[in-house]
């Protein structure tokens, strides 16, 4: 029964590795590739606007709490911007280290 | 769709009570009606699926056992060893927004993802729990990554509240795009199916002309099938890239 098991699991080894080595390579490569660039740019308009998004309402919830009229708003929309700006820098950073690597 | 002549392309989103005095009574939308079906197809499908429990599988065991290893895969690849510990919540994640996305494709049906009120709330469970995770994995060091290595400690006023607000910025980034992706989509199918009514109601030239704006919409169709799967993905994959963050170090 053992015995049966071990060569089962070489046979199914060689088996993927046979087939891995072909489709891997061939096939998925490209498709992988593309679908990568597609959900990187969908990413990467929405970090921007997403540092934005939360800096002015942050410095809005301040204002609201501490009875300013825009003080807060205007400094967190600005460090909002910058930290959307640092969202896309580091995504950019992240590709260009993967791209590296392979 | 088109009110006579005018375009309103966001009724679609609009919430109405279903299911007559009943609905009206618990304030019963489309929303929660489309996320109970999504939850019903998900657990049908992998219910059905593994019923026959075959050695060599057949076809909707197949794709059944292909869902599960890629988001395995996923998880697994992406966050590490610990990932086995989360796979569940992102399978269930990627499933529910999946079938979300495409159950709204459907004529008569709704798009729950187009909320930002749901797709935020789920961002937010993301948020809330890659938070929990780190503070559990790393303690107070976790607050350590606010203040980037190396950088002089005079920038330090500016570089935290930056570094914290980059922080707080992933559940809306997070929420924005898919939402903003399930709303675009929508409102350019109602823009060109506009058009094609339109134009039809113009005589002959009009009939003529309203194949383009039909063929637009075909297309369309495609892309945002592409896009619903896709979107799912993203926020799967940000979800796994969250958690391996808080999981490391």
């Amino acid at each position: 029964m053992t015995e049966d098991k071990a060569s089962f699991d070489q046979r199914l080894r060689a088996a993927r590795e046979r087939s891995a080595g072909k489709s891997v390579e061939q096939e998925a490569q490209p498709d992988r590739q593309d679908k990568n660039l597609l959900s990187l740019a969908a990413r990467a308009g929405s970090e921007m606007l997403g540092g934005l998004v939360a800096g002015v309402l942050i410095g809005w919830g301040v204002d609201h709490v501490f009875h300013f009229r825009a003080l807060f708003m205007v400094i967190f929309a600005l460090l909002g911007g910058c930290a959307g700006i640092l969202n896309v820098w580091r995504l950019m950073k992240s590709l260009e280290e993967e791209k590296q690597e392979s | 769709m088109a009110g006579g002549s005018s375009i309103n392309v966001l009724e679609q989103f609009e919430l109405h009570p279903v299911l007559g005095g009943f609905g009206e009574a618990l304030r019963f939308s489309q929303a929660p009606v489309f996320m109970i079906v999504a939850c019903v197809i998900v657990l049908a499908f992998l219910h059905y699926g593994m019923k026959p429990a075959a050695v060599v599988p057949g076809r909707l065991q197949a794709a059944a056992e292909v869902c599960y290893e890629f988001v395995r895969n996923l998880a697994v690849d992406t966050i590490g060893p610990e990932g086995v510990a989360f796979f569940p919540f992102i399978f269930a994640l990627f499933f529910f927004i999946l079938a979300g996305n495409y159950l709204g494709l459907l004529p008569y049906s709704y798009t729950f993802t187009s909320h930002i009120a749901v797709t935020f709330a789920m961002a937010m469970m993301v948020f809330i729990l890659s938070v929990i995770v780190s503070l559990k994995v790393q303690g107070f060091k976790f607050f350590a990554h606010f203040m980037p290595p190396g950088a002089p400690v005079a920038l330090a006023p500016l570089l935290v509240p930056i570094e914290i607000l980059s922080f707080l910025s992933r559940p809306v980034s997070l929420s924005i795009r898919l939402f903003a992706n399930m709303v675009a989509g929508h409102v350019m199918f109602d823009i060109f199916a506009s058009f094609v009514i339109m134009l039809a109601g113009l005589g002959f030239f009009g009939d003529v002309l309203a194949v383009g704006p039909l063929v637009i919409n075909i297309a369309l169709m495609g892309l945002e099938l592409l896009v619903g799967v896709l979107q799912a993905y993203v926020f799967a994959i940000l979800t796994c890239i969250y958690l391996r963050e808080a999981v490391s170090h």
